[in-house]
């Protein structure tokens, strides 16, 4: 079980840490391109991706650094991708907004709000016609609940039995935007979920030991049933929508909200578990965060000393 | 009395101004009231008008759209807004089989006066998602007018022209434009819709564009004057449907010279609309050369090491324009790393 937990933990720390890094690193503007950072959602990245498989697929969206991470993406590829470098995960040609990574199952993430959730239904649907009983994960935001093809895609799961888990990150805002300029009172994803057929869940995003629960049900579940489960978790941004900052100076968040959220930091939290659990996690903490801290820095140095794509590359691809 | 203020201000005062004198005029889109306002041109609105007027709404821009249209048959002049022309995408249904034909096919028993904003972004790696210039899959179709302006003076009148008119109007921005600076007055004007102006006078050769391309037509033509001698008349349509046919024969005869300069892929584009205008109103002896120039015809790809080749710009211009005056001259300047911000004050990321 530590065994476990560790390996979970150095997973979700060392999303964290790479968030931060890159976070810090943004200001030598050699990262030219809009970041959208996970940091403060990483247990439902790491928690749900750590129940599927390689040859399970997941889907994302303009956040999608997390994911990536969580399923297995190289993250020398995700680094000389943001730099726009030859050996980024798409050649520089998508930037942080379109991460990709095939090997590790972690199809083109776009920064389209929605897009990704009936394309996701879509590679299900795939699956089921080739007898593939492969799971879909597609993880969309709140706000990507309140598109039409969220509501198309999930009569669509429903009524072809689809084995497609969808993940909502729930972090309460699209942007700068609040739920109620966005959404009736008391509006749930998961009640909608319901209302489109689906069976579901939801839980505490901060703690990954309930996220892992919760997705292995909802896998068992898809797996029993052979159709669609939804989780919604509430989870929280803690800087800013787009960009490297914190952005509380303006206001649009109470500060008792952040406050409650930075309490229930996800890392912290595991962190307390883990210690009261395990005497000696101090110091094995110790050793993983060293180690992932090699990994960054080698992974910046590669990604910075990476060519840019050479002027050929800007025609090549159009078509297939 | 004129100050000098840049297009987002000049957007926000138009509204705010329409707002004050028109009340059936409200304004809706993602983020409008939230602190950063549409890159400042919704700012301080809410403040002013309330929350009846000035609001936010759900991520839904196809819903949102049929809302705004159903508001407009019903006695109002809505604004919808969308940070990229990419958003508006979800809403083409609306916009092209309901906004643009209602009036039409219900013989003018019913008009839809409504401006839908959108914003062409570059630059900063926004990749091909975030960076396309679509006015021309607005341009196409009739019921719809397409304004994209240049100038701060000429964003205000003509938004203040879009608000008062009867009929969906598609008013397209550049988000490298919004920080353009100019003299503009502080009253209530108008600029007629389909009217076209000269940006400056020349003799050689006309280059005809609209919205960015003039920043790039106008840095061109100052390059061909000084270092090559050659005297190129910049024609800004500020319209793109209905065009301004008048202004584009008129500088064509002149100079006889017409380089289309399109803001987008040139394919099918406002540029090749342009070309057909011309060489279908004027007698071949009166033309002695013509051509398009526009963006590679590959997606715009998010690294600066390809976008800086992927754009047309002044260098491209320049290099067209010699090229056609049968020059053996060539402008040598290399596309640079850092042209992926207008200025250094642009920091990204959006
Ligand atoms: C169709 C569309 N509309 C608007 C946007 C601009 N936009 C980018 S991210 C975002 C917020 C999305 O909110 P949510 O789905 O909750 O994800 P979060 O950013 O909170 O992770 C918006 C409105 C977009 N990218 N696509
Ligand atoms: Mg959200």
């Amino acid at each position: 079980m530590n065994k476990n937990l560790n390996k979970i933990y150095s997973k979700m720390i060392r999303i964290r840490m790479i968030e931060q890094k890159i976070a810090s690193m943004y200001a030598e503007q050699e990262m030219r391109c809009p970041v959208h950072l996970s940091i403060g959602q990483e247990a439902v990245a790491t928690g749900v991706c750590s129940q599927l498989k390689t040859n399970d697929i997941v889907l994302s969206a303009h956040r999608a650094h997390a994911h990536y991470l969580a399923k297995g993406g190289d993250l020398k590829k995700m680094l000389s991708e943001l730099y726009g470098k030859e050996n980024g995960c798409v050649m520089g040609k998508g930037g942080s907004m379109h991460l990709a990574d095939l090997s590790a199952g972690f199809y083109p993430a776009v920064p389209i709000v929605g897009s990704t959730i009936p394309i996701g239904v879509g590679v299900a649907f795939a699956n089921k016609m080739k007898k593939n009983s492969n799971i879909t994960c597609i993880f969309l935001g709140d706000g990507s609940t309140e598109e039409g093809v969220f509501h198309e895609s999930l009569d669509f799961a429903s009524l072809k039995n689809l084995n497609i888990l969808f993940v909502c990150e729930n972090n309460f805002y699209s942007v700068y935007s609040p739920m109620n300029v966005r959404q009736f009172e008391n509006r749930s994803a998961l009640n909608l979920a319901k209302s489109h057929g689906l069976q579901g869940n939801r839980g505490d995003g901060s703690s990954i030991i309930e996220v892992i629960k919760k997705t292995k049900n909802g896998i068992n579940y898809i797996k029993k049933n052979k159709k669609p489960f939804f989780l919604e978790f509430q989870t929280y941004r803690f800087i800013e929508h787009c960009g490297p900052n914190n952005d509380d100076n303006l206001k649009y968040r109470d500060k008792s909200e952040i406050e409650k959220w930075l309490d229930k930091d996800p890392i912290k939290l595991i962190e307390k578990y883990m210690s009261k659990k395990n005497k000696k996690f101090i110091f094995e903490k110790e050793k993983i965060i060293s180690k992932i801290n090699l990994e960054i820095k080698k992974s910046f140095n590669y990604a910075k000393n990476s060519k840019f794509p050479s002027s050929k590359r800007l025609k090549e691809h159009l078509y297939g | 009395m004129d100050r000098n203020i840049d297009c987002a201000t000049a957007i926000n005062e138009a509204t705010e101004q329409c707002m004050k004198k028109y009340k059936n005029v409200f304004i809706f889109g993602l983020g409008v009231p939230d602190p950063k306002g549409i890159f400042g041109t919704t700012t301080g609105l809410q403040k002013k008008f309330g929350n009846q007027r000035v609001f936010d709404m759900p991520l839904a821009e196809n819903g949102m759209m049929g809302v705004a249209v159903g508001a407009a048959l019903n006695g109002f002049r809505p604004i919808i807004t969308h940070q990229r022309i990419e958003f508006a995408l979800l809403s083409m249904e609306q916009i092209i089989n309901q906004a643009a034909k209602w009036n039409y096919m219900t013989a003018g028993k019913q008009k839809v006066p409504l401006v839908i904003r959108m914003i062409v972004g570059k630059g900063w790696g926004q990749g091909p998602q975030h960076s396309q210039s679509l006015e021309s899959l607005f341009g196409h179709i009739p019921g719809l007018k397409v304004v994209m302006p240049f100038s701060p003076k000429d964003t205000k009148g003509l938004l203040i022209s879009s608000i008062e008119d009867n009929n969906p109007v598609v008013f397209i921005e550049h988000r490298w434009l919004h920080s353009i600076k100019q003299k503009v007055p502080k009253s209530y004007y108008k600029i007629k819709i389909g009217s076209g102006r000269i940006a400056s006078k020349g003799n050689d050769i006309s280059l005809i564009s609209y919205s960015y391309g003039i920043f790039e037509c106008l840095k061109a033509s100052k390059i061909l004057k000084e270092k090559f001698n050659i005297s190129s008349e910049v024609v800004d349509l500020r319209t793109i449907r209905p065009l301004d046919k008048n202004i584009i024969l008129k500088s064509a005869k002149k100079t006889k010279r017409i380089l289309a300069v399109d803001n987008s892929w040139k394919s099918f584009g406002v540029s090749a609309e342009i070309i057909s205008l011309i060489t279908d109103n004027l007698k071949t002896k009166d033309i002695k050369k013509i051509a398009r120039i526009g963006n590679v015809e590959v997606p715009c790809p998010s690294t600066r090491a390809l976008a800086k080749d992927f754009y047309c710009n002044y260098i491209s211009i320049v290099n067209k324009v010699l090229e056609m005056l049968g020059s053996k001259k060539k402008y040598l300047k290399k596309n640079n790393l850092n042209d992926d911000v207008p200025d250094k004050s642009f920091k990204g990321p959006f």
